[in-house]
């Protein structure tokens, strides 16, 4: 096995399309695992950690543009006004050890339906950077998952940054595992509310081959809150939309039965988080007389 | 002769350090700073390494295995199978009937079928890939209870399937009660998770033998089975400990040691063997999954009236330490309670299901799971406290066992629970929208609660526990101490085999020698086969039965400083006593020192100790006087549970537990919470989860284990109840707050939930009943 340290990207570019085999390294938190359980042996492993300019975010137009490098735990210190989604996530994710290494980028590269970071990625319409000597493509999030632990990436691509809008709105995340810490979700929920189009975005984890959008669950919710003009008024929520929206949220998922729980809790689970943190962002957006929050 | 001068003078404080003080471990500063050398840092110029093929299958035939592609790789050394066993190919510690290499048959998943020494570990589990073994798969046998009454299974060993079956029998087995509550219940298979994997170094010797370095729990019983393997006598096989990463049972059992061995004495060159984290789950023995039915009677004021209970334990595909473990379930099978008319069948079977053996709380754990709940069942069917049921039945000194054995030393059940239930409890869950803490949540950081859906519950447990072997075992620990002077200081070593596994020996060894010796220098030499047999470090023995032997040796090396100071002092020896370096006599008066009186000289002492002897078990009716001691803890667990979710944490958990001699206080509480947080991990997360004989979770990412977000800091009550035949008065302290922390934290789980729970550990679902 060669171990690839180039020093700019367009090095790394050009490593990537000479050896499309070679196995990107960023925090090496998901590759480290890999290679241990000799799960995979690729003739070449890419360090992208010399990069600086990955290790960077900005505003990039109405987005932020947050470089491929970027660690939860500076998603966390630096970002949580922005992308609270994003951020409440990063914080669930392993241990302070694994949170200092680890990226977005390399949650994204591993496309596991656990990772963490994509139902709030979901919810936030993000698009994916990619680069490759033949040019820049931008991915729609809800394009990228293609399969279990598989994605859009061509193999002589490589993932430059990911852009998401700020929030407009309250974001929620909730994850469940059976330690208070440092675990892999047996199903995660992300939720965002869009006041300003009027729109809701929810998503989950580790309940279908995929990271998925409950697209059923966010229609019933905008329509609801529309209809009954809650936009404006700000007023409670109806406790028989709360539970329709749980319901939904759980009918989109196609969950298994696997060593983390079974099918028939993840669905119940889902349904539970959907509602709790649906009453969660509504008192948030009551809270908040601004309708724009961005 | 002259009469010595008498000088007056402060005698002193006692030397720092001795028995009752919490001195520094001599290796914690190490520990900690991450520069002990465990056995997988053991190194040697010019090593090999050894690599192990495992069968993927729980149950097969092998037809035939092809080492050729194997043996043809560049730095291959040696491949190894059941043929080049010099000696024979069987081991375990007391049924000697696991292959060392699989010959033909192949009982579980993960048993080694041949090994490989290369230049580099990477090589040598590339050459394991290239070795191809024809299986004639079978359908595994993995239904304990099948295993153990189906007569048209197929049987697993000569024999049949039951390994022990123990029945206890005491009082009329046809007893009545006015109340009777029936329960059938489960336990998981829990792993010792320790975190140093299997590993160690073999070197072969100029006179043909061979030394081995090795993280264990017992260096002679290795050495006994290796010596069998390999057609060895024992001045040919040479073990010394190496840093050992915990044990909890797991390290009982021979795992590399034999393989290593081989390939050192085939290839003529060092070997050294270190499992990965996965490797490791198949290489060492778990706790046996247990099926319980109880049937409790009781008077109506809740006194029992009898207990009958069915265990049947799964021990797997080999014996391991499968008999022993039945004995204590069955033996302890009613727990810490008097009563009249007792009814246990206790099976041990085997499957091919992953070797089940030694585990902290060995046979008693998962028989408290099942009285505990029991008790809790009772007192709810009567409306009782549940506190107030155990009490009513709470064995108590001079009462009598279900073996109709009498307890002779201090029970203290009733004081236990009623210190637990004295602790304050902690405030109320907060359950604002805005006054919330995550981390003090079900759920945690994860965010799946904001005081939604919790409710807080309160469970009560006690535990019993044999302490050191039992059922007519000689049990012995032999220790060798030497006194001299060394750099104008009165030096005392002190040389035992027993095996310090990370809970505090070494430091409690220096303590037993610094009180008796008066010395302040004491250095602990490193465990080896050089000197005889220290017993198993298990059963919560050591401090007790080395500890037992060191004493003993220092006795007799005080004894001869004594007589040798009297010849010169011309005083009687009866009249001396050794404090702080010093020669007193019986007037206070310092007379010698000891470096004086010794000069020159090195007192050495061997001692070989024993405790009291314990006695078979009839095998028809469970009697006999079958146990050293018994260990008591008690547990009050406080959870906060989701119950929407499913979801638990545990708030508090306190414990109250008799140690008869807190030898080393810190060490003793030490041992209270890590015991306390392994049984949390079996109450709500800790499974190797076995479906078909197949382990599906051999890793931590999914064989979890507690983190401090999941171990709330706990309070201790350490009682001091003297044992009037053991060292000290000590009781052996390492097992019994494993035992009661599972069936408390159940417990309160219950009562928060109001769920019937039967099972651990418990799952999410099971609180919230989806499936
Ligand atoms: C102890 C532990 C706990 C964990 N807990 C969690 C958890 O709670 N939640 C969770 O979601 N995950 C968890 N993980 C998994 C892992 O930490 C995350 O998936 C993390 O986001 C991976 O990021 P990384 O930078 O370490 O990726 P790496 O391991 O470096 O890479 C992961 C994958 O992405 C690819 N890749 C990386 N960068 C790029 C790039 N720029 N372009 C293209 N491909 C790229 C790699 O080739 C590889 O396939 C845990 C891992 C461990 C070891």
């Amino acid at each position: 096995m060669e171990f690839l340290r180039p020093a700019t990207w367009a090095e790394a570019l050009a490593a990537k399309a000479e050896h499309p085999g070679a196995l990107p390294i960023a925090g090496g938190t998901d590759v480290m695992v890999e290679l241990n359980f000799d799960a995979t042996r690729p003739d070449y492993l890419l360090d992208l950690t010399r990069i600086d300019d990955l290790d960077d975010w900005s505003p990039d137009g109405e987005r932020l543009r947050i470089g491929a490098g970027v660690t939860y735990s500076r998603l966390i210190t630096e970002l949580a006004d922005r992308l609270p989604g994003l951020a409440m996530a990063s914080r669930t994710v392993g241990s302070p050890q694994i949170r200092n290494r680890g990226t977005v980028a390399g949650n994204l590269g591993s496309a596991s339906p656990a990772g963490d970071a994509h139902p709030p990625l979901l919810t936030s319409d993000a698009v994916v950077e990619a680069h490759s000597l033949r040019g820049v493509r931008h991915i729609p999030i809800t394009e990228f998952y293609t399969g279990v632990k598989r994605n859009a990436l061509a193999p002589d691509e490589l993932i430059a940054a990911v852009l998401t809008p700020p929030a407009d709105g309250p974001q929620q995340f909730a994850k469940i595992g059976t330690r208070n810490a440092m675990v892999i979700s047996v199903t995660a929920f992300a939720l965002a509310l869009h006041p300003n189009t009027g729109t809701v975005a929810a998503a989950f984890g580790s309940a279908a081959p995929t990271p998925r959008r409950a697209t059923d669950a966010e229609a019933f919710l905008a329509a609801e809150l529309t209809d009954t003009g809650r936009w404006d008024s700000r007023a409670e929520l109806d406790p028989a939309a709360v539970t329709r929206f749980g319901a939904l949220v759980a009918e989109a998922a196609s969950p298994i039965d696997d060593v983390r729980g079974t099918a028939d809790y993840r669905k119940h689970a889902l349904s539970v988080m959907a509602r709790r943190t649906l009453a969660w962002a509504w008192n948030d957006y009551r809270r908040n007389q601004v309708r724009t929050c961005a | 002769m002259t009469t010595p001068t008498r000088t007056e003078q402060d005698l002193g404080t006692d030397i720092a350090g001795g028995v009752g003080e919490s001195p520094l471990r001599p290796d914690g500063t190490l520990k900690v700073k991450g520069e002990f050398a465990y056995s997988s840092d053991l190194w040697l110029t010019g090593m090999l390494w050894g690599a192990t093929l495992r069968s993927p299958h729980p149950s097969a035939r092998i037809r035939s295995i092809d080492i050729t592609e194997a043996v043809r790789t560049d730095g291959v050394y040696a491949v190894l199978t059941h043929d080049d066993i010099p000696g024979d190919n069987r081991f375990g510690l007391e049924h000697a009937d696991q292959p060392v290499l699989a010959g033909d048959v192949i009982r579980y998943q993960g048993e080694p079928v041949a090994i490989v020494a290369a230049d580099h570990p990477e090589t040598a589990r590339r050459a394991v890939a290239k070795i191809v073994v024809d299986y004639e798969v079978h359908e595994p046998l993995v239904d304990a209870e099948r295993a153990a009454f189906d007569v048209n299974a197929p049987a697993l060993h000569e024999g049949g399937n039951v390994l022990r079956y123990l029945p206890i029998r005491k009082g009329d087995p046809d007893a009545t009660a006015e109340v009777v509550v029936h329960g059938e219940y489960e336990v998981g298979m829990q792993d010792q998770a320790f975190l140093g994997p299997e590993s160690g170094l073999a070197v072969p010797a100029d006179d043909g033998g061979v030394d081995l370095y090795v993280a264990t729990q017992w260096l002679h019983v290795d050495q006994k089975q290796l010596c069998r393997v390999l057609g060895m006598p024992a001045g040919k096989v040479r073990l010394s400990l190496a840093g050992v990463g915990g044990a909890f049972g797991a390290r009982e059992d021979l795992s590399m040691q034999a393989h290593a061995c081989l390939l050192a004495l085939h290839t003529g060159r060092p070997v050294k063997m270190v499992y990965s984290r996965e490797e490791s789950f198949f290489g060492h023995v778990h706790r046996h999954p247990a099926t319980m039915r109880y049937e409790h009677g009781a008077t109506r004021d809740g006194r029992l009236v009898y207990v009958k209970a069915q265990i049947i334990l799964d021990g797997g595909a080999y014996a391991s330490s499968t008999p022993a473990v039945v004995a204590n379930a069955a033996t302890l099978g009613v727990g810490p309670y008097k009563v009249k008319n007792v009814v246990v069948d206790c099976y041990g079977v085997y499957t091919n299901n992953p070797p089940c053996g030694a585990m902290r709380g060995f046979g008693a754990v998962q028989a408290a799971f099942g009285y505990e709940s029991q008790m809790d069942k009772l007192a709810a069917e009567l409306g009782m406290d549940p506190v107030e049921v155990r009490n009513r039945n709470a064995l108590h000194e001079g009462a009598t066992m279900p073996t109709g054995q009498v307890v002779d030393s201090a029970a203290p059940v009733a004081e236990l629970l009623r210190r637990v239930k004295a602790m304050p409890l902690p405030p109320e869950t907060s359950t604002s929208d805005d006054g919330y803490d995550l981390r003090l949540l079900p759920g945690g950081v994860s965010n799946t609660t904001h005081g939604e859906g919790v409710r807080r519950g309160v469970g009560y447990a006690i535990g019993i526990k044999n302490v050191c072997f039992s059922e007519g075992f000689d049990d012995y620990s032999t220790a060798r101490v030497t006194l001299k002077v060394t750099g104008g200081d009165a030096v005392a070593t002190v040389h035992t085999a027993a095996a310090e596994v990370g809970q505090g020996l070494v430091t409690v060894q220096q303590q037993i020698a610094r009180t008796e010796l008066g010395v302040e220098q004491v250095v602990i030499q490193p465990a080896d086969t050089g000197v005889g047999s220290g017993g198993s470090t298990s059963a919560s023995r050591q401090t007790y039965v080395t500890g037992g032997a060191v004493k003993a040796a220092c006795e007799q090396v005080r004894a001869r400083v004594l007589r040798q100071a009297a010849k010169t002092l011309d005083l009687p020896a009866s009249q001396l006593r050794l404090h702080a370096g010093k020669l007193v006599s019986a007037d206070e008066a310092v007379v010698a020192a000891v470096v004086d009186v010794l000069g020159d000289e090195t007192i050495t002492e061997t001692v070989t100790w024993r405790h009291r002897p314990t006695y078979e078990l009839d095998e028809k009716t469970g009697q006999g006087n079958a146990h050293v001691q018994y260990a008591f803890a008690a547990h009050r667990a406080v959870v906060d549970v989701d119950v929407e979710l499913g979801l638990v944490r545990v708030v508090q958990l306190d414990c109250a537990q008799d140690v008869g001699k807190a030898m080393n206080p810190d060490a003793v509480v030490g041992q209270i919470h890590g015991g306390s947080a392994q049984g949390l991990g079996l109450a709500v997360m800790e499974e190797i989860q076995v479906s078909g004989g197949v382990v599906r979770n051999p890793s931590f990412t999914d064989y979890l284990i507690p983190t401090i977000l999941d171990m709330p800091p706990m309070r201790v009550d350490v009682l001091e109840l003297a044992d009037p035949h053991a060292p000290y008065g000590l009781r052996g302290v390492g097992e019994p707050p494993t035992i009661s922390s599972t069936p408390a934290i159940v417990a309160a789980i219950r009562h928060a939930t109001g769920a019937d729970l039967t099972r651990v550990p418990v799952q999410p679902h099971h609180i919230t009943g989806t499936h």
